[in-house]
């Protein structure tokens, strides 16, 4: 016997196998990145003095970035898009797209980081740039296993389109969902950490 | 072992499992079946060692400053390590293995119980006993009861028990024990640096674990892996239910052990991540300096600690418990569900109320994310909060004794078979309901207050996990150990394994409840010889020392046995227990890829004794007698 609905959906559940694996554990990592949500609230609201974001945090390079995972989550869709139209050419234009602005959003990220040390800021230096550096910090972590996973899914293991399409472009949807994820993380973290 | 690595090689005439050697097949395998051995064999040797770690402590707790007999300790592991090792013939074989394995443990444990930085004299430093006290609760917990319970049942039977090939995804559920090995690995070395493992209790309380030793570290950095691990585990577990039950097997039709499984995979799926980024912070107060735990203007041995402060302490305990208490229900829930397949089985009945069973388990894991706080009553967090999860928390209870009473009514009018499995599954109803009942105390505010911290606590919940759930999976190995190895395990060894162990478990735990009440704190390296209060009750360190050390020759035994039945237990068939549900279904053991051909399910999992029928059960995929 082998593991059925690695391709087709399973028809009670309307699902395969691994988009269920990926939404249960993306809600995971909603409980993960809840947790440290709730302790940036439970150790703001118990501060005596809390800076305001745009004081110490640069909003035009958080907006830049923004701006940079949003256009990053519609070419990773239009990645999938082609492949479900069969356009192997374009998918790879399009992941390539992705992976690029992936390392953009990076490199501003090592900006921003760079300046702050520059100016003396750790995250040791006060509980907001601790909560700053770890929740960007794990979202930079985030966005790092996105691109080893688009990477793969543009290099080697794109080879699996000429053996078996249906279950590549499974694959690509799976990883497509984890990074809008990572794209809807950072629309959480770009407003509380940076705006309020 | 042998026996399962020629009637493998038996079964994969029929299968499609290509010819591989010893390493490929039994370490870096990705079948189901050898990876839940994997995880078995692992957590039963963490159970063990954890279980040392006790012991020693126990020596402490019955003769404070008196040297300690570390040959006492070293010398039965050590036997049964040459004794295992010799009985493999010096053939590379998993005995072999596990001999070497239980020869270095005997090394580990002679080094935990001699040197000047531990026993200085022979003599055990208070925190040396830290250090046992917070690793034998993490290695039991982490390391001992959730893989043998998730990771090894789990693995091994419910892709059996639904029908399914394997489980979804087979190089996660590989990825899964690796990680788990790599985190009990961590934890074992961090006996090892400077300063020992961690000493802050398996809780981890902040600030003390933030300021502790690098063991601390270790220990984090270790559990990061372990929820790695039940997260790859947990997601696996449940597409697998949901996506690979086979044809006609409805959720209303599933085992109740499966039901258990799906439970606890969402409370591990969920309950998890909220440690990993607590650990995460506290990773980052150790190594980046900043202070998510640590309160302004913190004084350390007269010295004021130099950090940002504004942390809150008070956030630990509450990632902490918002994943401890579902993992209570994570330790109870398969536990619960192994003792509901074996009492169906051997009083030959349907569970009683399966429906309120099923709906009492779902409930029961919702509630679960909702009363951590009632470990939290003296932190002061006001009437309102406390109110709330003294609420909560005796909601929670009625799920449980629905649980429970449907499994003893289930027994009314059974023709029971008081097979080994059986009599620690009947064992398990009443030491959980003593575990169970003594919880409640502890779930309202005002006699916590008095209770909070004592040895009334440690007796709870060793009621709940060590009676409990370790007699309910010693009672699924005993009942599955034919389906993995095609032997039975010997009767006789088993009934004397149980009788001794039901006695002695019961003389560790009852005189908890006697000191607790008396007001002897939990955690004194001394038992509790210096303060007046405990005077009264300090004899029962005597007793209970004595009966932990009695338990643990009556687990040789259980050793003795497993190893023995392995070669030389009477042979069984597919389905020795004349059982219902689909895993006895199948060749023993299971071919690679389980079934010879895909079953059809047209019954509930339970039918037993229906009228009319030529035997006594009818199992789930059997057409014929359906009416």
């Amino acid at each position: 016997m082998e593991i059925p609905y690695t391709i087709q959906a399973r028809p009670d559940t309307g699902l395969f196998n691994a988009k269920l694996g990926i939404w249960l554990f993306l809600a995971s990592e909603v409980m993960l990145f809840g947790a440290l949500f709730s302790t940036y609230i439970l150790l703001r609201t118990g501060a005596e003095t809390w800076p305001r974001g745009w004081e110490e945090l640069n909003i035009p390079l958080a907006t830049l970035n923004t701006a940079i995972l949003i256009t990053s989550s519609v070419t990773m869709v239009m990645s999938w898009a082609s492949l479900m139209m069969k356009d192997f050419k374009k998918y790879r234009r399009y992941m390539a797209s992705t992976i690029l602005l992936a390392f953009g959003f990076l490199v501003v990220k090592g900006f921003e980081y760079g300046h702050k040390f520059e100016l003396g800021h750790f995250p040791s230096t006060s509980n907001f740039f601790a909560i700053y550096f770890t929740l960007t910090g794990l979202h930079g972590l985030h966005v790092i296993g996105g691109i080893v996973v688009n990477s793969y899914l543009l290099g080697p293991g794109s080879k699996m389109w000429a053996t078996q399409p249906g279950r590549f472009t499974n694959r690509v949807e799976i990883a497509g969902l984890y990074w809008h994820f990572v794209d809807l993380v950072w629309i959480f973290l770009f407003p509380s950490l940076y705006l309020l | 072992m042998e026996q399962v690595a020629t009637s493998h090689a038996h079964a994969d005439v029929h299968g499609n499992h290509e010819e591989s050697g010893f390493w490929r097949r039994y370490i870096f395998s990705v079948d189901h079946k050898v990876i839940g051995v994997q995880y078995g064999l692992t957590a039963l040797l963490f159970l063990f060692f954890g279980f040392t770690l006790m012991t020693i402590m126990r020596w402490q707790l019955a003769h404070p400053g008196e040297p300690i007999p570390a040959l006492f300790f070293v010398v039965p592991i050590a036997a049964i390590g040459i004794l295992v090792f010799f009985a493999s013939g010096f053939k590379p074989s998993i005995n072999m293995l596990l001999g070497a394995l239980f020869i270095g443990m005997a090394g580990i444990v002679y080094y935990l119980t001699s040197g000047d930085e531990r026993f200085p004299g022979g003599i055990m430093l208070p925190e040396f006993y830290n250090q046992l006290g917070a690793m034998h609760g993490t290695i039991m917990i982490f390391l001992g009861v959730v893989p043998l319970a998730v990771g090894a049942f789990g693995n091994f039977v419910v892709p059996l028990q639904i029908g399914a090939p394997d489980m979804a995804f087979p190089k996660l559920n590989a990825a899964s024990y690796w990680s788990y090995f790599l985190g009990g690995t961590t934890m074992l070395v961090s006996f090892f640096v400077p300063g020992g493992a961690a000493n802050s209790g398996w809780t981890s309380y902040a600030p003390l674990s933030v300021i502790a030793t690098t063991g601390q570290t270790m220990w984090l950095i270790g559990m990061i892996f372990l929820i790695t691990s039940s997260l790859l585990g947990s997601v696996n577990f449940i597409t697998t239910i949901v996506q690979l039950r086979a044809p006609g097997l409805t959720f209303m039709r599933l085992p109740f052990f499966v039901w258990a499984q799906l439970v606890t995979s969402f409370l591990l799926l969920l309950a998890f991540p909220p440690l990993e980024a607590a650990g995460i912070l506290q990773l980052m107060d150790r190594v980046a300096g900043t202070s998510f735990f640590l309160p302004s203007g913190l004084v350390v041995s007269g010295q004021p600690l130099q950090n940002a402060g504004g942390g809150s302490p008070i956030l630990w305990q509450h990632l902490f418990w918002f994943l401890a208490h579902p993992e209570v229900y994570v330790l109870i829930l398969p536990a619960m569900g192994i003792v509901g397949e074996i009492i169906a089985n051997n009083t030959r009945k349907p569970l009683w109320g399966y429906k309120s069973l099923v709906y009492a388990t779902v409930f029961l894991g919702f509630m679960s994310f909702i009363v951590w706080a009632h470990h939290m009553f003296l932190t002061g967090m006001g009437t309102t909060i406390s109110t709330f999860f003294q609420t909560t928390t005796m909601i929670i209870s009625i799920p449980s004794v629905i649980i429970l009473t449907a499994l003893v009514l289930s027994l009314y009018g059974g023709s029971i078979r008081f097979t080994v499995p059986m009599l620690f599954a009947l064992a398990f109803l009443p030491m959980f309901g003593i575990g169970g009942l003594t919880g409640l105390p502890l779930g309202l505010a005002p006699p916590d207050i008095h209770l909070h911290d004592t040895y009334y606590v440690i007796g709870h919940f060793h009621y709940v996990v060590a009676p409990g759930t370790l007699f309910a999976l010693f009672a699924g190995i005993y009942y599955w150990y034919p389906k993995i190895v095609g032997r039975t395990m010997n009767t006789t060894l088993g009934k004397i394994h149980f009788w001794g162990s039901f006695v002695a478990i019961n003389f560790v735990f009852m005189p908890m409840f006697i000191q607790g009440l008396a007001g002897v704190s939990r955690r004194l390296y001394d038992g509790g010889q210096q303060y007046a209060h405990a005077q009264g009750v300090l004899y029962l360190n005597n007793v209970m020392s004595i009966a932990a050390w009695a338990l643990g020759a009556f687990q040789i035994v259980f050793i003795i046995n497993f190893f023995w039945s392995l070669k030389r237990g009477k042979v069984a068939d597919t389905n020795p227990w004349q059982a219902t549900t689909l895993e006895w279904q199948t060749p023993t053991p299971p071919p690679h890829g389980n079934f010879l051909k895909e079953p059809v399910v047209v019954r509930g999992p339970y039918d037993y004794s229906l009228p009319g029928h030529a035997t006594d059960f009818i199992p789930q995929n059997d057409s014929d007698h359906s009416r």
